[in-house]
């Protein structure tokens, strides 16, 4: 059994390498933009903002798995050709930014109008009220959505198979059937389940390290 | 005089909350705008320091125009020279609006910064001398839910204070104090006009209003309805509605 095991663990490994890649590009690319996309969303520019809702209602609305599909097959179509790994992580990141976009949208808005109105009356410009007053207090409402939705990122990364990229639960897969054996599967759950288990406790050291005022 | 207030309007919609609003406040002196709720003050000031903009009249603030009507409309200051008066109006909020994630001192110190451009060292200086002469030198590394309210109020006071205003507004700041810590925020301001700070306050505090003042305006409707140097004006009881006022 062990020594079964063992036989899997290359390709298992080279799957959550893949998964990792997926994972960590596409969190430290859609926060950022998550961020803009509530800003533009909140904007008082009418256009932008309604612009902004549409795209949010495209990437919430329709399945991710889809938007993949269409980012990697569809737009060669009209000329613009991405390799599998750059298209699954725009697909990705405008998915995932739509979903922060919202999270970021409801903690700005529960900030007191106060505290704008104390940082424009002391001068601080829009930017640095934002950045300085109005953002890290944002953090800290909305940390605990921004963990849940880590990790539904963690299990959602095995979406990019569709475009035939080897990640975790492809490798578990492919040894499965050739093995006829539920054996890799378990495999990958343990793995998926140490990889959220991380990442709670990642989460939890934050939110503990923003707990220093109330 | 240090801020001039002429022919101030202001409607929100169809209704009219300021309505020909004209006062003057000196340096050293310090002025309660007292009312019933809906008469227009918290508008007034909040016109004052720049969060509304009024539809016409004009503010005069230490030498420069915030607003003024020109050519049938009303004129603003741009935004740099908007950015120096503001720095000479120093608030406090009624609920204080302190930043909850930084300290006492971050608090204190992130206007003159950024704003002033003073180094760090110096704001800090500044910002500790303040809080020195009211009282919470120890309180520098304190968040602001770490503080009662009464300190909370005098961090506000400091933060105003370190960006060198030189009119203090201060909207109700006896509202969310218990009484006995009323006569401690009268000396701080009647400490602060002494040293030639000219203070306008908004309260609906009586008694408060007859400590501290040294001029009083009673707002109604969105109008001035008396002013007067403070003895006179708790000495004439003459207008009705004013009275009917003070005994609520």
């Amino acid at each position: 059994m062990l020594s079964y095991i063992l036989t899997l663990l290359p390709s298992i490994l080279e799957g959550l390498v893949m998964t990792l890649k997926v994972f960590f590009v596409t969190l430290v690319l859609s926060i950022p933009l998550g961020v803009i996309v509530s800003i533009f969303r909140l904007s008082r520019f009418k256009p932008l903002s309604k612009i902004t809702e549409l795209y949010i209602w495209v990437m919430r609305g329709s399945p991710l798995m889809l938007q993949i599909v269409f980012i990697f097959f569809g737009l060669p179509i009209v000329g613009i050709a991405f390799d599998r790994f750059t298209a699954v992580i725009i697909a990705f990141v405008l998915n995932y930014a739509a979903y922060f976009g919202e999270i970021f949208r409801g903690g700005i808005e529960s900030i007191d109008r106060g505290q704008y109105e104390a940082a424009k009356v002391l001068g601080l410009s829009p930017y640095r009220t934002f950045m300085r007053i109005i953002l890290p207090q944002v953090i800290k409402i909305v940390l605990p959505s921004i963990s849940n939705e880590v990790i539904t990122l963690v299990k959602d990364t095995s979406l990019v198979y569709i475009v035939g990229l080897g990640e975790l639960l492809r490798a578990g897969k492919i040894a499965s059937i050739r093995d006829v054996s539920l054996v890799p599967l378990v495999l990958v759950t343990v793995a998926y389940l140490l990889l959220t288990a991380i990442f709670t406790v990642a989460f939890n050291k934050i939110e503990k390290r923003y707990s220093y005022y109330e | 005089m240090v801020l001039k207030v002429d022919w101030l309007n202001k409607s929100f919609g169809k209704k009219r909350i300021l309505k020909d609003i004209s006062f003057e406040l000196n340096t050293g002196e310090i002025l309660t705008i007292i009312g019933p709720s809906g008469a227009g003050k918290t508008t007034l000031l909040r016109c004052i320091n720049g969060l509304e903009k009024s539809d016409r009249g004009t503010i005069f603030i230490d030498n420069a125009y915030l607003c003024r009507d020109y050519n049938d409309k009303n004129i603003y200051a741009r935004s740099r020279e908007m950015k120096e008066i503001r720095q000479k109006i120093g608030m406090v909020f009624q609920n204080y609006n302190l930043f909850p994630h930084m300290t006492v001192m971050e608090n204190i110190i992130e206007a003159p910064i950024h704003v002033l451009g003073l180094s760090r060292d110096e704001a800090v200086n500044r910002a500790y001398e303040l809080l020195e002469s009211l009282g919470l030198e120890d309180k520098t590394d304190s968040y602001p839910f770490q503080l009662s309210g009464g300190q909370k109020q005098r961090v506000a006071i400091a933060r105003a204070l370190c960006l060198n205003p030189k009119i203090l507004c201060l909207d109700e700041p006896t509202s969310a104090l218990d009484p006995e810590l009323r006569g401690g925020i009268a000396s701080i301001i009647e400490n602060l006009a002494s040293k030639g700070m000219a203070i306008l306050i908004i309260t609906h505090d009586m008694d408060f209003a007859k400590r501290v003042a040294t001029r009083v305006i009673f707002m109604e409707d969105g109008r001035i309805i008396k002013e007067g140097e403070k003895e006179e004006f708790f000495n004439s009881f003459k207008d009705d509605r004013i009275r009917k006022f003070m005994v609520l």
